[in-house]
């Protein structure tokens, strides 16, 4: 009964926002309608006011504290304040402290687009870092293109976009699926040969499982061999969903590929321990299972299980030691709830770098000007706390991320079993989609496109080569 | 990939390194005796190819204490020291010299780098010795995980097992392992043998086998050029299709009815406040929240307190959920609800806000992370009824529970003086006013009989999902559906509408995956209550609405 009223206030908000996209600038009026929050202060802008040079730097931080997200996303929230709080330790930023500003969207979609209207518009605030979901950051992506704002998004995503106002510090699926396919598919990984494409049913899983489905077929796995199958948001019966996952795993070496959301995946793996399928007959992958989700649940059905990260807080180096201890003193500082069970995770680490970038790359500039810092962020390198030196694509808006396979181990800890080299760069419009292949995401010139198939200007160099043919 | 290529090359290389340290490291040992104690030191090395020579050593030595050490390897009750010193750990924790079964010195062990890689070649070492086994059923189980498998590595190992195999049983068992093996031989009569060998005796789980061999590609050549071998595997097929389909219809209708069991236990209560005292309970999601959590704290006290007996805490659990959720249900009864009798639209808001101040409430004791309630030990894993379908026993006892449960309730309601008080309020107030029954109080007793019973179902939820401040959120539509679907007021129809719903949902789920599925089930309803509206079962009462 309630999701109706969700569904039918989400509709609403839709299709006000589109009325502000179809209608273009001229009508403010109309905008700041549609924020009710903001419409006191919505003036007729169309990118954040010059500051004074001398105040503090307002930042927004745009994550859910309430609802259904807030067990993944107040975490983000905290380590965005603890990054904040070192930067002001050593002195800030041009001589200027941060100053956070930090709003409750509730895990309301269409309230994501309002608070972050507030932000920009109101806080007046330099750049924003949040969302977790992908319908939350497709929520706000026409209010950060209208405003000329700044976001840094943390989270591992499908992929198929790239925005002039967006920098992904999260993983594209190149960056995390893709490796961990190739993995269970060589001889370490166990040689699987049939796979099961698992997930929730929203836009996340569905888009992955279609990439990794073109994937599969350029590796020469003929559709027979893949079983797609979607559940609904909390679903927790599967008991025919694993009777036809061990069915199907008779005939061939089998692993999971999981974009089970984390809720349903307790009842999901217990269900797996249960039946007697085990790690090392029928691997399960999943993508969306990290540190924070296995701290409230029985680890023992998961034991062997993977997950594939950028991250992993059990990675041994000095620069995560430091990380780590940097967080253990932060939350016991502050005294926030369950004290020293809380753990670091992948996410986490994304919020932690793209800060640091959005540092430098203002420094750089010498100026909070959202246009400047933007073309400053590109190229930026940073120590991530992984041990790797990660650089922020100037073309892409993404970070180049190692990728790491781990084991879930009885504590709650993942054992790296497989990891690459270095850093790889991140494929915001995947190759294996024949519709998106040809598209690129590249905003430096003569390109400045998020998704094209031509230049937008024509460059000298390809004018050139065009008179010749 | 040369993130991966590098990778196998390093790991040759170690496993180079490990085998030449596997020579040396003998030697080292100190007063090492047999092939097994000089194998065992083995397991002390850091890498997890190490550990899989060791491994493999430990079994060829045949000895009588590999199985065992293997065993516990796999499941991770194997610790070793750095002067490779291995041990076994006991049920109790203890740690026992795994050579010689002493008890440990107490030095410093770590585990052994156990990973997937590992624990596929333990589990194939297993089986190997398993063959060994002086015991004919671990024989059994060991010749049919190996025909699972089907791995032609096997072969030789089943080969050689015949031979020596005594036991009838085991006998047949390997011949079908063998048969299968032999859909590969080159020999066209060996082939019909092993198919009619499937045929008889019955493994569905070759199917796909014998399928791959009828199979016909595009150019119109067979897989199996053999005509008389494809006639003979295209009638095994269809003897294992119809023994397959009767099979999966079994498997759906358990599965169904483990479903419905759940269903029913959710709705259960709120077939007593909503079905009988036509209260809109919208807070009744939160009253299988409390009983989770009940379930949660009483786990947690004996973890503390009684940690021998941690098994079973799910016993004590019961009854604290059963009465923390009468009590709260009798003090939200006694404050709020009966405030609102007959004021539907009211009670549907206030105890819609009920719902969201307990959830905060929780939220604010327990903290928004789910928290975590582990099986019982004897709750874990399951049995097998028939070829491929496992029946986990935690399903099996939410099953018992349920009968249980709803035995209680029946029982309540018509063989006690407070059921029959009760049914007379809810037929005719006014009437049963007149008769001396205390309608008020036989109110707040309903209403909190319906919220234990949810708290009783809260019990069964932890055992099988998450327990988190929203896990009521995920059943109250659910539950409304049952008790709508199965006729207000009719406790017979609440039980037979979870089973019906259940069940449909399983029957369904295979053909039409599981959001389709759902979706379905939900058109089914809601065409039922257009031509029936008062549900399956019509409550043939008067007055319901009185008072």
């Amino acid at each position: 009964m309630r999701s109706w009223v969700v569904v039918l206030v989400a509709c609403g908000q839709m299709a006000s926002l589109g009325c502000d996209k179809e209608e273009a600038k001229p009508t403010e009026g109309a905008m700041a309608a549609a924020s009710a929050a903001a419409s006191s202060s919505a003036k007729a802008e169309s990118k954040p006011p010059e500051e004074s040079n001398t105040g503090p730097i307002k930042v927004g931080i745009l994550h859910s504290l309430s609802g259904t997200m807030a067990i993944s996303e107040t975490s983000l929230k905290d380590v965005a304040l603890m990054t904040i709080e070192e930067i002001n330790a050593k002195g800030g930023v041009l001589g200027r402290k941060l100053e956070p500003v930090v709003v409750d969207p509730a895990s309301n979609w269409p309230l994501f687009a309002e608070k972050a209207r507030e932000l920009l518009q109101k806080d007046k605030v330099s750049v924003v870092f949040g969302c977790w979901t992908s319908v939350s950051r497709k929520s706000v992506l026409p209010v950060f293109e209208e405003l000329n704002g700044l976001l840094f998004y943390p989270v591992q995503y499908e992929g198929e976009e790239s925005s002039y106002d967006v920098f992904y510090t999260g993983a594209a699926p190149n960056q995390q699926a893709i490796p961990a396919v190739e993995y269970l598919m060589s001889e370490k990984g166990g040689g699987a040969k049939r796979f099961v494409l698992l997930g929730t049913d929203y836009v996340y899983p569905r888009t992955t499982n279609k990439i990794l489905r073109y994937f599969l077929h350029s590796k020469g796995v003929v559709d027979a061999d893949i079983q797609e199958e979607y559940t609904p948001f909390g679903h927790s019966d599967y008991q025919t969903i694993v009777a036809n996952v061990k069915k199907f795993a008779s005939g061939k070496r089998t692993a999971v590929i999981s974009t089970i959301n984390g809720d349903s995946n307790v009842p999901f793996y217990k269900e797996l321990g249960n039946q007697g399928l085990k790690a090392q007959d029928v691997p399960v992958v999943a993508f969306s299972v990290g540190e924070e989700e296995l701290r409230g649940i029985d680890t023992k059905p998961l034991v062997g299980h993977l997950a594939a990260w950028n991250y992993f807080m059990s990675i041994d180096t000095p620069e995560n030691k430091e990380f780590i201890a940097e967080w253990r003193s932060y939350v016991k500082a502050h005294n926030l709830t369950d004290g020293d069970k809380r753990v670091t995770n992948d996410p986490m680490e994304a919020t932690y770098i793209g800060i640091h970038m959005w540092a430098q790359a203002v420094l750089q500039a010498g100026t909070t000007d959202v246009n400047a810092v933007r073309q400053a962020a590109g190229y930026q390198v940073f120590r991530s706390p992984s041990g790797f030196d990660i650089s922020l694509d100037a073309k892409n808006h993404h970070l180049h991320k190692p990728v790491f396979i781990g084991e879930v181990q009885a504590n709650g800890q993942f054992k790296v079993v497989w990891k690459t080299e270095g850093p790889i760069r991140a494929q915001a419009w995947s190759p294996f989609i024949p519709e998106s292949a040809k598209k690129v995401a590249d905003w430096t010139y003569p390109w400045v496109c998020g998704n094209c198939t031509e230049p937008k200007y024509a460059s000298p160099v390809s004018v050139a080569s065009a008179a010749k043919h | 990939m040369t993130g991966s290529r590098s990778q196998v090359a390093s790991s040759g290389r170690l496993a180079c390194l490990a085998a030449a340290l596997l020579l040396v490291l003998p030697s080292l040992a100190h007063a090492a005796t047999g092939p097994f104690e000089l194998a065992l030191s083995g397991l002390s090395e850091p890498s997890p190819e190490a550990v899989t020579r060791a491994a493999e050593v430990i079994a060829k030595t045949e000895d009588a204490r590999a199985l065992g050490l293997l065993e516990a390897l796999l499941d991770g009750d194997v610790v070793a020291s750095e002067a490779g010193r291995v041990y076994l750990r006991d049920k109790a924790g203890a740690l026992h010299d795994a050579a010689t079964g002493a008890p440990s010195g107490g030095e410093a062990c770590h585990e052994p780098p156990v990973d997937n890689g590992v624990r596929r070649v333990l589990g194939a070492l297993i089986v190997q010795l398993q063959l060994r086994d002086p015991d004919s059923r671990v024989r059994l189980a060991a010749v049919e995980s190996l025909a699972k498998t089907g791995n032609a590595d096997d072969a030789s190992a089943l080969r050689a097992a015949a031979t020596r195999e005594r036991d009838h049983s085991v006998q047949r068992a390997i011949t079908v392992a063998l048969a299968e093996l032999d859909l590969a031989s080159d020999d066209p009569g060996r082939r019909i043998v092993a198919i009619n060998a499937i045929e008889a005796a019955g493994s569905t789980s070759l199917r796909s086998k014998l399928q791959a061999m009828v199979s016909q590609s595009d150019d119109g050549s067979h897989a199996e050029a053999d005509p008389g071998v494809r006639a003979a595997a295209e009638r095994a097929l269809r003897t294992l299709d119809r023994k397959q389909f009767l099979i999966d219809r079994a498997a759906d209708i358990l599965y169904g009815l483990s479903t419905g069991s759940i269903l029913l236990l959710t709705a259960l209560g709120l077939a007593i406040t909503f079905g009988q005292m036509g209260v809109i309970n919208m807070a009744h999601g939160e009253m299988l929240m409390l009983g989770a959590y009940a379930t949660y704290v009483t786990q947690l006290f004996f973890r503390a307190h009684a940690s021998q007996h941690t098994s079973l805490y799910i016993f004590v659990a019961i009854p604290v959920a059963l009465l923390t959720t009468m009590a709260v249900g009798a003090i939200l009864e006694r404050t709020v609800i009966r405030f609102l009798y007959g004021r539907p639209l009211e009670t549907l808001l206030a105890t819609w806000g009920l719902s969201l101040l307990l959830i905060q409430t929780v939220r604010s004791i327990f903290g928004a992370q789910n928290v975590a309630v582990e099986n019982p030990s004897w709750l874990s894993g399951g049995t097998e009824l028939f070829e491929g379908v496992v029946l986990p026993y935690n399903r099996i006892a939410v099953v018992g529970f349920t009968v249980i449960v709803v035995s209680f309730v029946a029982y309540v309601l018509r063989g006690t003086s407070l059921g029959l008080q009760a049914r007379a309020v809810m037929q005719n107030r006014p009437m049963a006013a007149c008769m001396g029954i205390p309608t008020s109080r036989i109110d707040t007793w309903t209403f909190a009989l319906g919220s234990g019973v949810g708290g009783l179902g809260g019990v069964a939820l932890s055992q099988l999902g998450n327990v988190g401040p929203e896990l009521g959120q995920s059943y109250i539509v659910d539950s409304f559906l049952v008790v709508v679907f199965g006729g207000v007021g009719k406790l017979v129809g609440t039980v037979f509408a979870a089973f019906s719903l259940g069940i449909m949902n399983k029957l369904l789920e295979p053909i039409a995956g599981a959001v389709l599925g759902k979706i379905v089930v939900l058109l089914t309803v809601v065409l039922v209550i257009q031509k029936r509206p008062q549900g399956l079962f019509a409550s043939r009462v008067r007055g319901m609405e009185a008072g």
